[in-house]
């Protein structure tokens, strides 16, 4: 259960980052999932991530909504401040918690379930919104606790444990994401850390709303043959279309690149994203070509994983509020009361 | 009308309809009285519509300072052919019904108890006015200029009305002189003025304004510090936040950067308002979301969350009609106990209740304090008629050493001097524990859930662990009643009837317990103000042995809460129900009470 204390016991030559902390710091309680589910593994790269960037942990706000993955925020970053919110509601709270003080690193984790379904609306909105947050699903194509029901990821011809086939056409979470204005869309495999730690890396310091559909696949319920979530069949069908690497400001892009095969994109902290391109041709800031690529790779069965979208120069929702640069949570009273001189004004109007 | 005409005693109703920009033109009719010192009250009677279906105003000037509706109609102002036959009807014997005889309608507008005043309102205008929306605009200023020679408006007053209102338009000012000016030369000269009823100078309105409740609470929320305002546009909420928007605009913009000090963020739907005013709120900041009875029952499933997790929330219910869409342009008090126990398991939630714009200014800030305070979403219960409607009220004061009550709150400091911190212990044995802000310190940090928590914020499966926090908030609930404001009581010995009301009603109570008085029953009264009740409600109950309860539902939603919430024996109890939509009025309620008499001696 999560309320069981991990012991903390720090190897004196674990590796520490710019703030001198160790992994282990980024941490947070005991997993209570099935044992061998994805979602383990995007905690652990979650923790990587944050550990990584060098970001204080009680920085941090973790929030979610209800189904296996919305208790995962319990088993990273004890020392941020989490939010289990209601069912499909997580982006409403982030979107409240954000105007209030935007000045945190705000993670959301949800699942095609909380989503796709209950809370497509409030995802979809907080794309339009342009809302500064990494918005994380760890997609099983599955309701895992209530044992087994196919979610609005299910791909047509795949079956559920019993047998039953899924009729019904999917939701792409990430062609649903460009379509509603999210301006940072990735696609990445829970069984592939090297290529999801630093797509969340990138996705933390993306200055908006940053997607990562996460294919994370449920040990319990959707793992069998015929199924189109199961490991073996994402292995089958992975395919690598651009691989991101997060640079941070003031570091050099050590690496080399052939022409053609590299392309750099400046974020707002002067922070860099490398993207890798295994296809020369794509383009991930044609927001029309890439949609159409994932269109036709979909339909032939592929996988499409990586920074599959990205546009830097879109204005996020502080930015087209025009908010002030403290934080609203920070104002002092004074700035915000006109006072009884200014009431004594205002009463003109009304006489 | 022997006995000469009545003075500063009427009521005046224009219909019209919707999208002719009478709206206006009443505001100035009823603003002049006002400014003549003469206390007045306006009720919009609108529907659901933008253009083209009838809609009605009605000014009540009282002398006496009645502000409630009247139910009767002194002069009516026909400028809707469609809907003459009843405007007719409802003009009370001894009135006047004054019409468009542009096109006379001697043999439909007939009744020998009232008199009929014609006035070719369109035709002046259009011989005057070469602009099609003019001709039609100014026909409704036309009649505010007959009006004042028939009851004698100072013409002095509009014409600095109109000098206020059309500051920067010389040319609308011009028109709409020239309007009244047709209005009252041809009155003056065609009529007997005054009429019965007349307009004398008083000096009854001095240090009061005219002001709607949406209006009201928006400043409250201004005064209150509020920074973010969430919410789903839905009648009649609306211009709480049309008016927290343009206060924000002249109080909230810095003025070095120009930036916002202020987010107003229009939602997808009320689930949404709701989870980012919890999300705001979490976060440190102050907020709130205007909305009425459909949005209630949208955010129920919230309210639950913020009420287990503890986090305050401000909400505005601006009741109306239900069920379901209902009449949504009419009044009703009928939330109240969807409110006081919104979501599923064992919630309950503080209520306000404002009776008026004024009360709306002052509890949208202790709503903000009480919230913050209890760790708990408070919900303020105004309603239509309050809300839209322009009342007189007293002018608004602020105590510039006002503090908000930011509630328990360890602060970065505080937390440092700590051991460890945990969020639902009950430190202070008063059933409130502390919370803490995101990002302030390592040590601060939590798990907010809506799922079972022990009293160290853990999660819990455990009976005893999840009984003892349910237990604190109940406990909670108790020392809220130390908090929440109490009741409005007008009590003396001698009488043994009493009248328990809530809202919106209470100007119509207290006149209608005048004119009982005068008619020799005497009685006690009791104006709720918010809930959970506390001690005084109960004494009252107590010291009567009838107590009618008034308030417009149809199902006794108060009189059910004071069942379930109280010591009461609930025969002494009597319904005393008005829910047809409109405002309430005092002469229902006195024919309630009498009737209720008359059956108790009979019996």
């Amino acid at each position: 259960m999560s309320y069981i204390k991990k012991p903390k016991v720090i190897h004196p030559k674990s590796p520490r980052n710019d703030l001198g902390l160790t992994v282990r710091d980024y941490e947070g309680g005991m997993s209570t999932l099935c044992a061998g589910c994805g979602h383990d593994s995007v905690t652990g790269a979650i923790v990587q991530a944050a550990f990584d960037l060098s970001i204080p942990p009680h920085r941090f706000v973790k929030l979610s909504g209800i189904g296996c993955s919305s208790k995962t925020p319990a088993y990273f970053m004890r020392e941020s401040h989490g939010f289990n919110s209601v069912h499909g509601r997580m982006p409403s709270v982030a979107t409240g918690a954000n105007a209030a003080n935007g000045e945190l690193t705000f993670i959301g984790v949800s699942g095609d379930g909380d989503t796709l379904s209950i809370g497509l609306g409030q995802f979809c909105h907080a794309a339009r919104r342009n809302l500064n947050m990494l918005y994380i699903i760890e997609n099983n194509g599955v309701y895992g606790l209530t044992k087994g029901q196919f979610s609005a990821s299910a791909d047509i011809g795949s079956t559920a444990k019993k047998g039953e086939e899924n009729l019904q056409t999917p939701i792409d979470p990430c062609r649903t994401a460009i379509t509603m204005g999210a301006a940072f869309v990735a696609r990445g495999f829970s069984g592939d850390k090297d290529q999801l730690v630093p797509l969340l890396k990138a996705g933390f310091m993306h200055r908006g709303f940053a997607v990562i559909d996460v294919i994370s696949p449920c040990v319990t319920f959707n793992d069998h043959e015929g199924s189109t979530k199961s490991y073996e069949y994402t292995r089958e069908h992975y395919h690598p279309a651009i691989h991101a690497d997060f640079v941070p400001p003031a570091q050099e892009i050590k690496a080399k690149y052939d022409e053609g095969e590299a392309m750099s994109i400046t974020l707002h902290d002067g922070g860099q994203i490398v993207l890798r391109k295994v296809d020369r041709e794509y383009d991930p800031t044609d927001r029309a070509a890439v949609y159409s690529y994932l269109e036709h790779r979909q339909a032939a069965g592929e996988i499409v994983t990586g920074l599959l979208y990205i546009d830097e120069t879109r204005p996020e929702m502080h930015d087209l509020s025009n908010t002030s640069d403290t934080a609203l949570a920070h104002l002092d009273f004074s700035e915000l009361c006109p006072g009884q001189s200014a009431l004594q004004k205002l009463h003109d109007i009304y006489r | 009308m022997s006995q000469g005409p009545k003075t500063n005693d009427f009521t005046i109703r224009i219909a019209n309809v919707n999208g002719t920009g009478s709206a206006s033109a009443n505001a100035l009719l009823m603003k002049s009285l006002f400014r003549m010192g003469i206390p007045v009250v306006g009720k919009n009677y609108f529907p659901s519509n933008i253009q083209g279906l009838p809609t009605w105003y009605e000014i009540r000037a009282s002398g006496e300072g009645y502000l409630a509706r009247s139910g009767r109609v002194d002069i009516l102002i026909a400028m809707n052919a469609e809907t003459y036959k009843n405007d007719l009807a409802r003009v009370a014997p001894g009135g006047y019904l004054i019409y468009d005889s542009t096109w006379p309608r001697s043999k439909m507008l007939q009744r020998n108890d009232i008199t009929v005043v014609g006035i070719p309102l369109a035709k002046m205008c259009n011989e005057n006015f070469s602009n099609a929306r003019s001709r039609v605009l100014m026909k409704n200023v036309a009649y505010v200029g007959a009006l004042a020679a028939l009851i004698e408006i100072d013409l002095e007053v509009i014409r600095q009305s109109l000098k206020k209102t059309f500051a920067s338009k010389a040319h609308m000012l011009d028109a709409n002189y020239l309007a009244i000016e047709l209005g009252y030369n041809y009155a003056k000269e065609h009529f007997d003025c005054p009429l019965s009823f007349v307009a004398k100078p008083l000096d009854k309105t001095r240090g009061n304004i005219m002001i709607d409740g949406n209006t009201a609470t928006a400043l409250g929320c201004i005064y209150a510090g509020a920074t973010v305002g969430a919410w789903y546009p839905i009648t009649p909420s609306t211009s709480v936040m049309d008016a927290f928007s343009a206060f924000c605009e002249k109080f909230r913009i810095d003025p070095e950067t120009g930036k916002r000090n202020f987010c107003i963020i229009q939602a997808e739907d009320e689930l949404s308002a709701i989870g980012m005013v919890l999300g705001a709120s979490w976060n440190g900041a102050r907020a709130f979301t205007p909305t009425s009875g459909p949005g209630i029952s949208l955010m129920s499933e919230f309210l639950g969350y913020g009420y287990f997790a503890e986090i305050p929330a401000v909400l505005i219910d601006v009741q109306r009609c239900g069920p379901s869409t209902g009449m949504p342009t009419r009044t009703q008090q009928a939330d109240i106990l969807p409110c006081a126990y919104a979501s599923h398991g064992d919630t309950r939630h503080v209520l306000l209740f404002p009776a008026n714009p004024e009360e709306c200014f002052y509890l949208a800030v202790a709503a903000f304090d009480l919230a913050e305070r209890l760790q708990t979403p408070v919900i303020m219960l105004t309603d239509l008629d309050i809300g839209m409607n322009d009342w007189m009220c007293p002018d608004l004061e602020w105590d510039d050493d006002y503090v908000p009550d930011r509630g328990k709150v360890m602060d970065a400091d505080a937390l440092e001097k700590v051991e460890s911190f945990h969020r639902y212990l009950d430190v202070d044995a008063d059933g409130i524990p502390y919370r803490t802000y995101p990002g302030v310190h390592p040590k601060g940090a939590y798990f907010t859930r809506g799922s079972g928590h022990n009293m160290y914020g853990a999660y819990t499966e455990k009976s005893k662990e999840y009984q003892e926090v349910v237990d604190r908030l109940r406990r909670k609930w108790e020392t809220a009643k130390e908090y929440v404001p109490g009741p409005v009581v007008d009590y003396t010995e001698k009488h043994r009837v009493g009248i328990i009301s809530v809202g919106s009603c209470d100007s119509a109570v207290r006149e209608a317990r005048d004119r009982l008085l005068e008619s020799g029953i005497g009685t006690n009264y009791l104006r709720v103000k918010a809930f959970p009740f506390n001690g005084d409600v109960q004494k009252f109950l107590d010291a009567h042995e009838r107590i009618y309860v008034v308030e417009q539902n149809r199902d006794a939603q108060l009189r059910s809460l004071l069942m379930l919430e109280t010591d009461v024996d609930a025969n002494k109890l009597v319904p005393t129900l008005f829910y047809d939509g409109l405002p309430i009025e005092a002469k229902g309620i006195i024919a309630a009470i009498n009737e209720d008499m008359a059956r108790g001696k009979a019996a």
